[in-house]
């Protein structure tokens, strides 16, 4: 396991050290560095809301609003009060997760319908508080962000939440996660303190949200409360279920698959969301469990033993 | 008797639901070691007694104490870990995780790592995770069930999936382990097994069971001392044979002549 989870890694750096070589020799240009930071922020993000809704399964579509905190956070760290970007990363990181600690003990005694009209109420609420507070620019949003993200902290910023989270899930902590999602009532009976699981589901994937707010924030110069409404949360959303809830390799090729697409399809506005809504009708119809819905893809790597972490799974 | 401990005691245990008495003013005592049935027509209250001595509803009147301590109020998860684990009427496996991982779910309680040697796999993390594989394995293997372990637990057939439930109840170590109706569904021929089964877990694992069942056969058969409970009242108790005869126990089941 150790040895699998180590050339894993490896692979993972070459991969880093060959793009950065593509961007340090100008071979890849602006275009396509937007694109593989815009793949990155969404793999965290989908990433960190699988190990809730699809690992613990609380059906929470509040995201856009952990990412939001992290966003300010880091800004307002950064751009308003001058501390280094390291700094302000992990403070937005921290806010979020406190938010989610805050958000999580009284939400978490919902289910289902219940707890995602909550969450989704919260994320609107952080956007509310935002839009309000003349101190953060109100509607406007903050700007004159430094741009400091670049591939280097997107890659290991990907690495370090795909790591964590699979190395949750593929634990004692993961398996409790799971046991909760599968039957509540068997789990607590089994001695799983249930919402212990879920708070520590929140709060990590809030935590990673709000990794990927700042490091947007600090890559496209600016920041604006529209940007966090419940839309960028079904969108969040979308990535996870089509991917297969559950499966971290899934979510991360159905994060790679749509945020490409999307990002392709702006040549042709008028079709865009025609192609895009098909596409998800079909893979609703064809994969109702997403694309890797049930399929452990640790599995075509294993030779006995336990499962890999990172790996080829990580590359953004 | 005198060496016999009192595991569970029940005193006047009521559970209201709206303004149905569900359980009234139950009492019921289970020494170390015993196997005693809970039986009664179906809607006496029985699985709703099942779910107040295992904490997932609170008593509204009465106390519940159990190896010495009083646990009322208290969550499931802390019940089971005071030693009372349980299996449910209709079997609640999780069923998308694999046989194996089903039982080694019982032993997150007794984790040696957290979460923090998890995330950065610490030494201890592997440990932990390789002792936790290691015990759950010697338990399938116990129940015949090893090698299944790497199935899907909802794939299993009906009598393993029972199986695999109990096995997970007993893979927490409880010092009482209660069943609620393991031979729902099954026929007769596995139900004589799981008798068997039932007599060998108790001398095997020397816990204590209280089990609930409609078999009467079953219960007749393997248990040592019987509870009856009849529209949420405790109507009698004994030896098979008492309760057998016992004429309030024979008119709530067969009814009063007129």
């Amino acid at each position: 396991m150790n040895k699998r989870f180590f050339i894993g890694i490896a692979i993972s750096l070459v991969f880093y050290g060959v793009v950065q070589a593509l961007i340090s020799g100008e071979i890849l240009n602006d275009f396509y560095i937007d694109t593989l930071v815009m793949l990155g922020v969404n793999i965290i993000l989908a990433v960190s809301l699988n190990l809730i809704n699809g690992f613990t399964g609380q059906f929470s579509i509040g995201h856009a609003g952990f990412m939001s905190i992290g966003a300010y956070v880091s800004a307002i760290m950064t751009t308003n009060l001058g501390y280094s970007f390291p700094l302000g990363l992990l403070c937005g990181c921290l806010a979020a997760a406190v938010a989610g600690l805050i958000i999580g003990f009284p939400t978490l005694r919902l289910k289902g319908d219940y707890l995602a009209i909550a969450t989704l109420g919260f994320g609107e609420i952080i956007r509310i508080v935002w839009l309000n507070n003349d101190y953060v620019g109100g509607a406007a949003g903050l700007n004159g962000i430094e741009r400091v993200t670049n591939w280097s902290w997107i890659f290991f910023g990907v690495l370090v939440a795909v790591v964590v989270i699979q190395n949750i899930v593929k634990s004692t902590h993961g398996r409790a996660m799971i046991s909760v999602r599968e039957n509540e009532i068997a789990a607590e009976a089994m001695g799983i303190n249930v919402t212990k699981y879920k708070v520590i589901a929140f709060v990590v994937g809030a935590f990673f949200a709000g990794m990927a707010g700042a490091f947007s924030a600090h890559y496209f110069y600016g920041i604006a409360p529209t940007s966090y409404n419940f839309m960028k949360s079904f969108e969040i959303l979308v990535f996870v279920v089509l991917g297969g809830l559950g499966s971290t390799a899934g979510t991360i090729i159905g994060t790679i698959l749509l945020t490409l697409l999307f990002t392709y399809l702006q040549d042709i506005p008028e079709w865009r969301m025609v192609i895009y809504s098909m596409i998800l009708i079909l893979t609703m119809i064809f994969r109702p469990k997403g694309l890797l819905g049930n399929v452990d893809v640790t599995k075509f790597f294993k030779k006995g033993g336990a499962s890999k972490n990172g790996g080829t799974t990580t590359t953004p | 008797m005198a060496a016999q401990q009192q595991l569970l005691k029940a005193e006047k245990v009521s559970r209201v639901f709206g303004g149905l008495k569900a359980v009234s003013d139950v009492n019921l005592e289970i020494n170390d070691g015993e196997l005693v049935g809970l039986i009664g027509p179906n809607g006496a209250g029985k699985t709703t007694l099942f779910n107040l001595l295992t904490g997932v509803y609170e008593p509204s009147d009465g106390d519940i104490t159990f190896s010495g301590t009083r646990v009322n109020g208290l969550k499931p998860y802390q019940i089971t870990k005071r030693g009372a684990a349980r299996t449910f009427q209709n079997i609640r496996l999780f069923g998308e995780m694999t046989v194996l991982e089903n039982v080694m779910v019982a032993y997150n309680m007794h984790a040696q790592h957290n979460l923090f040697s998890s995330i950065l796999r610490l030494p201890t993390h592997f440990k932990g995770e390789a002792d936790m594989r290691e015990k759950a394995i010697e338990f399938l293997k116990i129940f015949n069930l090893e090698s299944k372990k790497d199935e899907i637990a909802k794939n299993l057939p009906y009598g393993e999936q029972r199986r695999l439930e109990i096995a997970r109840a007993l893979a927490a170590k409880p010092k009482l382990l209660l069943l609620d109706e393991p031979a729902a569904g099954m026929n007769p021929q596995e139900t004589t097994d799981l008798m068997n089964l039932i007599r060998w877990i108790r001398d095997e694992f020397k816990i204590t069971i209280l089990l609930i069942e409609h078999d009467m056969g079953l219960v007749m058969g393997v248990c040592e001392r019987i509870y009856v409970l009849d529209r949420g009242q405790m109507i009698a108790s004994g030896t098979p044979e008492q309760i057998r005869t016992n004429p309030k126990v024979i008119e709530a089941y067969l009814g009063q002549e007129v």
